[in-house]
């Protein structure tokens, strides 16, 4: 029998995932991942108040904070056919830019960074040599040989402690870890500046939204008015508070975390040629220029990418009965139908049926059901979502800026484009992204200054409000780019209330188990590819793979109902 | 290089001596401590023995069926940072998203941490328990449930961090598919300082740590296990729109004049009158706004069982509808609604200060 690696808590994401790997050897020869936590979230939702679905859609996670917020309120506009303000839109691409941007940064600190970065030897650089290699990097001021000597004794003290906390019994002195002493002690200072910067460019969405994590939102536009002669409303002082905060966000992104990014990446080229998976890529499409009707204002184009054909970028409908669907085949789930037929959102249905050993148990059965996340495929289908579909779909439709830095990148680590299909790819394009989206904020809040300017301050449309406006039933689909991949909530509406609800996201699409066919997911597939493990008892090389994933669970699981008898599944004809 | 896996833990006084500060300036440090604390200089070897034999305190972080909105809010306090919190106050030695480990290094961190710490670490826990299946949430395949009381047991002092943690939050929302429960259903025998908010406001999470660990002590609780320094009041009685309240004038929408004027949200469903919390006083993200001064109606996240409380946008005690009508028809009519308003909530707040009495820890062990 072959060796059977469980690693469970994956950290360093959200949520709980456990990963089963099957070894032939060193290698990998087929990977198992499970979501282990369910609540029900979709369940709660229905017969509720569609105008407060998105405050409970927005606890799916708080990580991703906000994007499922957004999500929910643009599926029940979607159904109302509820427009909203154009300074909605742009405040709107605001908060959830700055969450691309807050979240990647973070990604990489602290929750990435630790799979390539020695802590541990970060103690033995030089201070002098760490500030030289920072220099030579970026004209971030933080770079003195005096800062890095006072990081280097703060880490020193700790270490010494002895207690290690959250640096305790991790894989330090690994071989795999490449970095010289000098890029470590240069990383770990930046995980502690990221840590600081990260608290700082969060005020957006407090300004915006009352408070991060979990913002404030509202269907039909934004909670916030707009009124410069106001001591209350977005005014001049708030807007200046803004302008401050994109500054730094963007500051940061060109001066540390992208220089970071592609130095970190060339002592690790090897990473270039493994951990594509499927090969597959979608994008839902977002951040809207003139309303979410009109999708060729979109900064992140829609589409599908079959097998790396980036020629060819296929039409996505979200409402097309045949095109997503889920399956429940390896999932603690039943369909009404046989747990073999998918279904399409507007028709799900999930019934948990828990199904797997019982705990405390040391295996899972991966030939049966095995995780609490379902497999969502596009007309059959197994797609990758997140940063690396995004920047191809931007490539591939010829977007220049995307062009320029994937040239830039490929060049400066003299890498060919087939090595964007990697875990390295992944993790690149997760900052060249990033660097996107901060030049993109600048944009957005000129905009509003034009507006504004223009004397175009409204924020809110109060004409569908009242649910008596309403039709008797309305479905709709709200979808969006969130920074791990592309997320949808499906709605019906009858009544006034919410008859179903589902949400598709991108960690169910990336983290999901295989399907009736047997396809595995993004994760299971990208682990098969090409992964030798230097120590079973200490598998780095996993992590790396599945954190260039950014993993958030508690978004990827599905709703339940304990004993299946009181869903009540709407058939849409 | 220091062996990490097998480190043995030194004391303050082994740290300072292997950075070269003798034993005569550390002496002298505890005189001059000594001195500012009005303490007598009989106590100087004692304070000395206390100070080199300290080590941070043992945290152990566990995370159920939660979304990491705690965590996240966590790692945005102003003061104390996280930064600081895990460098110099605390060995933060199990934590899901922070930690470095995973798997069975992880696991063999919060066992070792339990080993070396038993009776002394403080645990800290966020997202509820399901109690319907215990397959519904497992950490290296061990139910919520189990691995909360095998962790409970050593533990000098629990703080349960967030809605979910502390009343059961969303995931015990109606119907509650997976049976889920908050902390104080299941651990009888200690006492449980409840956190609430979805998430808790980022340092009112790390004042509470600050507290216990400057302190030593639990501080005082209301009668739903919240600390009172920071649940004590009502945002209601500290909101700055609560003067438009009191005479009456309430924003009708998110966009109309009052809106912009920062009139009362009361209309719009504002929970502020019955939600304790320390928004409107200490505000989030370091002072920034809060969510009424962002425009949007408090939606009562520190209370228990918010979610099932009837909708957002309502409006508390009076039908909407009739209150509405009132105030949009006439502004004698918006002031008269208001008054009424006005009465109906000196009745409520008086039933909650009443209910709102001094509990302490005692009363949490009974």
């Amino acid at each position: 029998m072959s060796e059977r690696i469980v690693i469970d808590p994956i950290t360093r994401i959200e949520g709980h995932l456990r990963i089963e790997v099957k070894m032939d050897d060193n290698k990998i020869a087929s990977a198992y991942s499970s979501g282990t936590m369910v609540r029900g979230i979709e369940n709660i939702l229905k017969g509720r108040d569609p105008r407060d679905a998105w405050a409970f859609a927005q606890r799916i996670c708080g990580v991703c904070t906000l994007v499922h917020g957004l999500a929910s309120i643009r599926s029940v506009e979607n159904a109302l056919n509820y427009s909203v303000p154009e300074n909605a839109d742009l405040i709107r691409n605001l908060m959830s830019g700055a969450q691309f941007i807050h979240d990647h940064v973070m990604h990489f600190y602290h929750l990435h960074a630790l799979d390539w970065v020695d802590v541990i030897s970060a103690l033995s650089a030089n201070p002098k040599a760490t500030s030289e290699l920072a220099q030579s990097l970026s004209n971030y001021p933080k770079s003195s040989p005096g800062y890095f000597s006072d990081m280097q004794k703060k880490l020193k003290g700790f270490v010494d402690s002895g207690q290690l906390g959250i640096f305790a019994k991790a894989y330090w002195g690994h071989p795999a870890y490449k970095l010289p002493p000098e890029a470590n002690l240069m990383a770990v200072s930046h995980y502690l500046e990221a840590l600081s910067w990260q608290r700082d460019v969060a005020r957006l969405h407090t300004i915006f939204g009352g408070k991060s994590p979990h913002p404030n939102f509202v269907v039909g536009g934004v909670p916030c008015p707009i009124d410069l002669n106001s001591d209350s409303a977005l005014n001049m002082k708030k807007l200046s508070q803004v302008q401050d905060i994109i500054n730094q966000m963007s500051r940061f992104v060109e001066q540390v975390y992208l220089p970071d990014t592609l130095a970190i990446a060339s002592f690790y080229k090897d990473w270039g040629n493994r951990g594509e998976g499927l090969g597959n890529f979608l994008t839902y499409g977002d951040f809207p220029s003139s309303g979410m009707e009109n999708i060729s204002g979109f900064m992140i184009p829609p589409g599908a990418i079959l097998n790396r054909d980036l020629n060819t970028i296929h039409d996505v409908d979200m409402n097309a009965a045949d095109e997503i669907k889920e399956y429940v085949s390896h999932s603690w789930y039943d369909y009404e139908n046989g747990k073999d037929a998918g279904l399409h959102p507007y028709d799900g249905e999930t019934n948990l049926n828990y199904t797997g050993p019982k705990p405390p148990y040391k295996h899972l059965d991966v030939e049966q059901s095995y995780s609490w996340l379902k497999s969502p495929r596009w007309k059959g289908h197994a797609m990758e979502v997140g940063p690396l579909a995004r920047v191809l779909m931007l490539y591939a439709t010829g977007h220049a800026q995307t062009k320029e830095l994937v040239n830039m990148t490929l060049n400066k680590l003299d890498l060919p484009i087939d090595a964007l299909f990697s875990t390295l790819g992944r993790t690149a394009a997760r900052a060249l992204e990033t660097q996107i989206f901060a030049d993109a904020m600048q944009g957005w809040f000129n905009d509003l200054i034009s507006n504004i300017k223009a004397g175009k301050t409204k924020t809110f449309n109060e004409k569908l409000w009242e649910p008596s406006s309403w039709p008797k039933q309305a479905q709709g689909v709200g979808f969006m780019e969130a920074p791990r991949g592309g997320l949808a909530h499906w709605i019906i509406i009858e009544d006034e209330i919410i008859k179903n609800y589902q949400a598709v996201v991108p960690s169910t699409w990336n983290a999901g188990p295989r399907d009736a066919e047997g396809q595995p997911g993004a994760y299971e597939a990208a682990l098969a590819d090409n992964h030798t493990l230097h120590d079973p008892k200490q598998p780095v090389e996993i992590l790396r793979t599945i954190h260039s994933f950014d993993p958030c669970l508690a978004c990827a699981v599905h709703l339940t109902d304990p004993d299946g008898n009181e869903l009540i599944n709407v058939k849409i004809k | 290089m220091t062996d990490l896996r097998n480190g043995k833990d030194k004391t303050l006084g082994e740290i300072l001596r292997s950075q070269g500060i003798s034993r005569r300036s550390f002496l002298k440090f505890c005189a001059a401590t000594a001195s500012m604390m009005s303490i007598s200089p009989a106590l100087i070897p004692k304070i000395a023995h206390a100070l080199e034999n300290a080590r941070r305190p043992s945290v152990i972080w566990l995370s159920f069926q939660e979304c990491t909105g705690c965590t996240e809010s966590l790692t945005r306090a102003h003061t104390t940072t996280i930064e600081s919190l895990i460098f110099d106050s605390i060995s933060l030695d199990y934590h899901h998203t922070l930690q470095a480990a995973s798997g069975h290094a992880a696991e063999a961190a919060r066992e070792a941490a339990m080993r070396e710490n038993d009776g002394k670490y403080l645990l800290v826990v966020d997202g509820s328990i399901p109690l319907g299946n215990p397959g519904y949430s497992t950490i290296a395949g061990i139910s919520n449930y189990d691995m909360l009381m095998e962790t409970a047991k050593g533990a000098a002092a629990i703080i349960a961090v967030g809605t979910c943690a502390t009343y059961g939050g969303l995931p015990h929302a109606n119907p509650n598919p997976t049976g889920a429960v908050s902390l104080n259903e299941v651990i009888k025998d200690k006492p449980v300082i409840n956190v609430p908010g979805c998430p808790p406001i980022p340092v009112v999470i790390t004042g509470v740590l600050a507290h216990y660990l400057t302190f030593g002590s639990i501080p005082d609780l209301d009668h739903l296990g919240r600390p009172r320094a920071f649940y004590g009041n009502s945002i209601h009685d500290r909101c700055y729109r609560r003067p438009y309240y009191d005479k009456g004038l309430f924003a009708e929408t998110f966009d109309d004049e009052g809106a912009k004027k920062g009139w009362c949200l009361y209309k719009l469903g504002c929970k502020g009158p019955t939600t304790y919390n320390a928004c409107a006083t200490t505000k989030w993200n370091d002072g920034t706004s809060f969510p009424i001064e962002a425009g949007h109606p408090c939606l009562g996240c520190s209370e228990p069982d918010f979610w099932d409380g009837g909708g957002f946008y309502k409006a508390l005690s009076m039908p909407t509808e009739n209150i509405s009508k009132t105030a949009v028809y006439t502004a004698t009519g918006a002031l008269a609604a208001g008054v009424a308003l006005g009465t109906m909530n000196q009745n409520k707040k008086n039933k909650a200060h009443d209910s709102h009495s001094k509990t302490t820890v005692s009363d949490l062990e009974k």
